[in-house]
């Protein structure tokens, strides 16, 4: 390349990589045996070993590791906007699409009508929905040329959980229905004797199938917050924009960045626990007195 | 219930915080794997009070993506496909910026003998007829173009199990290459950022045939009425001029220069 520099300026490092993990994967790769020791954490002195024989991918596993530690103990301000990013477009859609597909799940367990076997057929079956299908016909519809584009809602966070909220709402829709009607089987008898009005059936049998219902939602959590797919195509995966913790893992993927994007994802895998266990804990299932 | 409602209502409004003054560029990945993306973009928030949002996608979807309005701007390297744009009126000029180089990449242990060859047509005519394991974009990416065009050049018709067609991205498909010890035509960027070299090495560089021209095209306002122009314009004349020049031209990745600034001015 021809050359007239004037200004000497450095690659700039990656926002969540360092120096001294490109140097462990690259030493890993070398030789069989390191000693690794993290210098910018004066508290924490992560030492790994291996043997010789280890395998490559293995020590990028545990490069993953250790670098998910220093990103979540060094208050990485990039992976906690991205994480918190990943939380609230999850949680808002789990939560829209609860609203909608509890109270359908319930409504369907206690209307008998003509065509109910077949709207259940077709739940179940959209619970399999390809992510991204549902990312494409959202992107067709949202795009400044598509029906919906005066919105103008297309790569921001808005559109993203529109396409999750497509994809979990018969997830949550389906399972909510199978726990309430067999609940339903249970307490038919006596609430038709009660006399009590449909809404006071759906109300009831929502109420204390709750349990249950929680697991439709996580379920439908867990599906949304590892999707990748739709929110690529929508999102875009613009960073301090779209950008959420299953695209930036794509992303580092792609750049070759195995044990970032190894970190990032056991990151995502502990937000998924997190939210699972404060979840339960807070709903207080799995106690003696109580079930 | 309501609760419920009141909190995500909260949170969709928490999801879209609004921005003052943003405008979207669709840019190649190989731009984006560059890393100059990180030194420019400051600089412009800084210079103009413009975040510029990057969509990084193949230069087809690149286009697409001005074609129906979705983004204000658009950074590509593909000559023919962006002259195309610009004339089918989706775009208003084409402004060319910058250059850098393709680069042949392969296995150290070099089975097909390129290393040495003369030309990018003669590297591609001794891996074809060594049936060396080769990957291929096959995106319809400005690079996959690049590589096609000169497989026409070179005579072959590129086919057979040695010609792998991965349909992904450059990172996607060096990783592919990484795993298969194969022969692929990288940007010299996204090579010297690429984190999973193996055993890989560059192979064949410097044939100028091998340069790779950079053009900002701005949307077409008269389609897209919602395109923010005159903020176009000022990145227009931002990326053209000479501060962007000093940071292009000084851009190194260890130790390499990788771009070549060649706007010429209004």
């Amino acid at each position: 390349m021809p050359a007239s520099s004037e200004v000497p300026l450095a690659r700039p490092s990656h926002p969540l990589a360092s120096k001294s993990m490109d140097n462990l994967v690259r030493t890993s790769g070398l030789s069989g045996q390191f000693v690794y020791f993290e210098p910018h954490l004066g508290l924490l002195a992560i030492v790994l070993q291996f043997r010789s024989g280890a395998d490559f991918p293995m020590n990028d596993i545990l490069a993953g590791l250790a670098q998910a530690l220093r990103l979540v103990v060094s208050f990485d301000p990039t992976l906690y906007e991205i994480t918190l990013r990943s939380l609230s477009v999850t949680l808002t859609a789990t939560i829209i699409a609860s609203l909608i597909g509890l109270p359908l799940g319930a409504w369907l367990s206690v209307n008998r009508f003509r065509a109910r076997r077949f709207v259940i057929a077709t739940l179940n079956a959209l619970m399999g929905l390809p992510p991204v299908v549902v990312g494409l016909v959202v992107f067709v519809i949202f795009s400044r040329s598509g029906p919906l584009g005066v919105l103008g809602l297309l790569f921001t966070t808005k559109v993203m959980i529109i396409a999750q909220v497509i994809l979990i709402t018969p997830i949550i829709a389906s399972v909510a229905h199978q726990a309430i009607r067999e609940l339903w089987a249970e307490y038919h008898d006596l609430l038709i004797s009660l006399n009590a009005t449909r809404f006071q059936r759906i109300k009831a049998l929502l109420w204390d199938s709750r349990r249950a219902l929680l697991t439709a939602s996580l379920t439908g959590f867990g599906r949304a917050v590892g999707e990748v797919g739709a929110i690529m195509i929508v999102g875009g995966n613009i960073e301090h924009s779209t950008r959420v913790l299953t695209t930036a893992i794509a992303l580092e993927t792609g750049k070759g960045n195995f044990a970032l994007a190894l970190a990032l994802g056991f990151v995502l895998i502990a937000l998924a626990l997190g939210v699972n266990y404060a979840l339960h804990f807070l709903s207080r299932t799995e106690r003696s007195s109580r079930w | 219930m309501n609760r419920a409602l009141l909190l995500s209502a909260s949170m969709f409004a928490f999801a879209s915080a609004a921005s003052a003054e943003t405008i979207r560029m669709s840019v190649t990945t190989s731009f984006a794997n560059s890393g100059l993306a990180e030194v420019l973009l400051p600089e412009i928030e800084k210079g103009l009070g413009l975040t510029v949002e990057l969509l990084v996608v193949g230069t087809g979807q690149a286009l697409k993506l001005g074609e129906t309005g979705d983004v204000d701007a658009v950074l590509v390297h593909s000559r023919p496909a962006e002259e195309a744009f610009v004339a089918a009126g989706f775009g208003t000029h084409r402004r060319e910026i910058m250059y850098n180089d393709f680069v042949f990449v392969g296995p150290s242990s070099d089975p097909a003998g390129v290393i040495g060859d003369a030309s990018a047509v003669e590297a591609l005519q001794d891996i074809a007829s060594s049936q060396s394991a080769f990957v291929s974009r096959g995106d319809d990416s400005g690079t996959h173009k690049m590589e096609l065009g000169l497989w026409k050049t070179a005579g072959i018709a590129p086919e057979g199990s040695w010609y792998n067609a991965v349909g992904q991205g450059m990172g996607a498909a060096l990783n592919t290459a990484s795993g298969m010890d194969a022969y692929i035509l990288a940007d010299r960027a996204s090579w010297l950022n690429f984190g999973n070299k193996g055993d890989l090495t560059i192979v064949f560089e410097g044939d100028p045939v091998l340069f790779n021209q950079y053009a900002f095209i701005p949307v077409n306002p008269a389609l897209h009425p919602h395109v923010n122009a005159e903020a176009v314009d000022a990145l227009e004349a931002w990326l053209t001029g000479d501060h962007a020049k000093a940071l292009i031209e000084g851009y190194t990745i260890d130790g390499q220069k990788l771009f070549v600034f060649n706007a010429k001015p209004d």
